[in-house]
């Protein structure tokens, strides 16, 4: 199956960076209604407006090994990036599960993020990857910092 | 053994022929969510639409005197197939609307003014009456449908919600259910006959029982045992049992509540307007006799007309039948899973105490991630929490994986499922 890359697997079977960790500035919990999966995150954040700066996020995922790979890969992807370059991965990230099979993704953006490809060629799974995500933009904007670059975006 | 031949049965199911994910064979193990429908069932609302659609209970033409037949011989089709009498049968337009329709009869009947129905034995709408210091009581099995209309009419009356907790094997805490129905402070007992989830059957005649002797109304989600087993409304011995025709290879769309007669005559409406009506003023309005009091609007016509058609394909087979061969599906399917020691299956483990489904998990893998390889292999199960969360949260799962059966599986279908199963420990890295 294309669905469970190997990268995938790995990710979900050690996830980067989980846990709850202080300090941070916002905590979102989202929720899967169809499935019950859960992530609780947590966002650390410097600094502000161009210069903002993401210093931890750390999550609790409770969920199938697509949700929580896609945490382990989103943490990986934004620890330690500006704001900015961490919600044009989101988008590409968004645009190539929404694809449905139609965008392989760009290693240079997304990382690990290209494991997740064959995710958009199952639409029921798409919420699964993206679940994390949506805590993660979710928790920024509690965070104070302006998101509207990725939401403005939305249905591309 | 099985008292028909399910290779000739499947030819009458067009769906059962195709294939999914790139040529494989599909294995339909979802028919708890919804049944797959008979050739005879898509003809008769097609015939009934070609042939005698108008507005039944309306108009002074032929056709609309042959849509009220088609429409109350539906219903009295559907009376016979659950034993109860056709003016005891309420089509709506699923079995959660049923509930509801139950649950807001509570409401309007609590609140002051008049009812509108002139007549009703004032005793017995007393019953529906609730307020703060009643309880209402449920069990932690349930649907989602048969919980929250009454978490919600708990809110709203001011009434205590409260429920039967489930045992390790899988069935109700009958002290605890023998301790709460004997409260004179209990106005309505909601529970289901067979769980989506567990697949356990309960004892309802003893339920109902337990709830009669204190004057509690009992309120019976029969959605996974009409499909699945004879079911017999006069003797269960519930006040009122709610069924959705989709699952019992009806149409979509069509729900059912059975009642009995001198309940929902003493009964206030849920949804009002046309059809349901005896006078209208300005000033106020009363209502018509059941059934009709609460079937609002222009009826489900055709639906019905399906769903009796689902009915009478389900007589033919004969219940018994499909009882025994469901259970030889429940046995197979146990039998399988207990080879592989990797599986826990939820529920009680003696086939003569379940039906219709098995649901269960496979610790390290979650069940979406099961339900997709066995999906790459064309066998469709239901993943998640099948709507039934509280029954999860209370066994500490997320979620489950379930393989549930219609008439129409087959015992090869239960093996494409196992050896499709045997495929998730290699991906995953689970110890066999």
């Amino acid at each position: 199956m294309d669905l469970y890359q190997e990268l995938i697997l790995d990710h979900s079977k050690h996830p980067a960076h989980a846990g709850l960790r202080e300090p941070y500035d916002a905590q979102t919990h989202h929720v899967n209604t169809t499935c019950g999966d859960e992530v609780t995150l947590r966002v650390n954040v410097s600094g502000s407006g161009e210069d903002a700066q993401v210093e931890d996020v750390s999550y609790d995922s409770i969920g199938c090994s697509i949700s929580v790979a896609s945490a382990s890969v989103l943490a990986e992807e934004v620890i330690g990036h500006p704001v900015a370059e961490t919600l044009r991965t989101f988008e590409a990230m968004r645009h190539m599960l929404t694809s449905k099979g139609q965008d392989a993704g760009d290693e240079e953006i997304i990382g690990d993020g290209v494991a997740f490809a064959g995710v958009s060629k199952y639409p029921a799974r798409v919420k699964c990857a993206l679940l994390p995500w949506a805590a993660y933009t979710d928790a920024l904007a509690q965070a104070g910092v302006d998101i509207s670059s990725a939401t403005t975006r939305t249905g591309d | 053994m099985t008292g028909f031949d399910v290779e000739t049965l499947r030819k009458d199911f067009p769906i059962l022929q195709r294939t999914v994910r790139e040529g494989r064979p599909l294995v339909y193990l979802d028919s708890g969510a919804t049944s797959q429908k008979p050739r005879v069932v898509l003809d008769a609302e097609r015939a009934f639409y070609e042939e005698h659609n108008a507005a039944a209970h309306r108009g002074a033409h032929q056709l609309a005197e042959e849509a009220t037949e088609a429409f109350e011989g539906a219903r009295e089709t559907v009376a016979r197939f659950v034993g109860a009498d056709p003016g005891e049968v309420v089509f709506t337009k699923s079995a959660t609307e049923s509930i509801n329709l139950v649950a807001y009869a509570f409401s309007n009947a609590s609140a002051a003014g008049d009812l509108g129905i002139p007549g009703a034995d004032a005793a017995v709408t007393e019953r529906f009456r609730i307020g703060p210091g009643d309880e209402i009581v449920t069990t932690v099995m349930e649907h989602h449908a048969n919980l929250v209309p009454w978490q919600e009419l708990a809110r709203r009356s001011g009434a205590t919600l409260r429920w039967i907790e489930v045992t390790d094997d899988g069935e109700l805490d009958m002290a605890r259910a023998r301790e709460l129905l004997a409260r004179p402070s209990v106005k309505v007992f909601a529970f289901t006959h067979v769980s989506n989830v567990l697949g356990t059957i309960n004892p309802v005649r003893e339920l109902a029982d337990l709830a009669r002797r204190s004057g509690v109304l009992t309120v019976l989600d029969a959605c996974q045992s009409v499909p699945h087993l004879p079911v017999d409304f006069a003797s269960l011995g519930v006040d009122f049992m709610a069924f959705s025709g989709h699952k019992m290879l009806g149409p979509y769309g069509v729900g059912v509540l059975v009642g009995r007669r001198e309940l929902l005559e003493a009964m206030p409406p849920f949804l009002y307007g046309g059809s349901m009506i005896e006078l209208v003023r300005m000033e106020g309005s009363t209502y018509a006799p059941p059934p009709q009091r609460f079937e609002a609007g222009v009826p489900n016509e055709s639906q019905a007309v399906g769903l009796a058609a689902a009915c009478d394909y389900l007589s033919a087979l004969g219940m018994d039948a499909v009882h025994a061969h469901d259970r030889t599906l429940i046995e197979a399917t146990l039998d399988g899973l207990a080879q592989r020691p990797w599986v826990r299956v939820l529920g009680p483990l003696d086939p003569a105490k379940r039906t219709g489904a098995v649901a269960f998990v496979i610790d390290g893998v979650h069940p979406h991630d099961v339900g997709q390889v066995l999906d790459d292999s064309g066998v469709a199960v239901r993943t998640g929490h099948h709507c039934a969360w509280p029954l999860h949260r209370a066994g500490r799962i997320t979620a489950t994986t379930r393989a549930s059966f219609g008439p129409y599986t087959t015992v090869d279908e239960v093996q494409a499922f196992l050896d499709a199963l045997d495929r998730v420990p290699d991906i995953f890295g689970v110890a066999v």
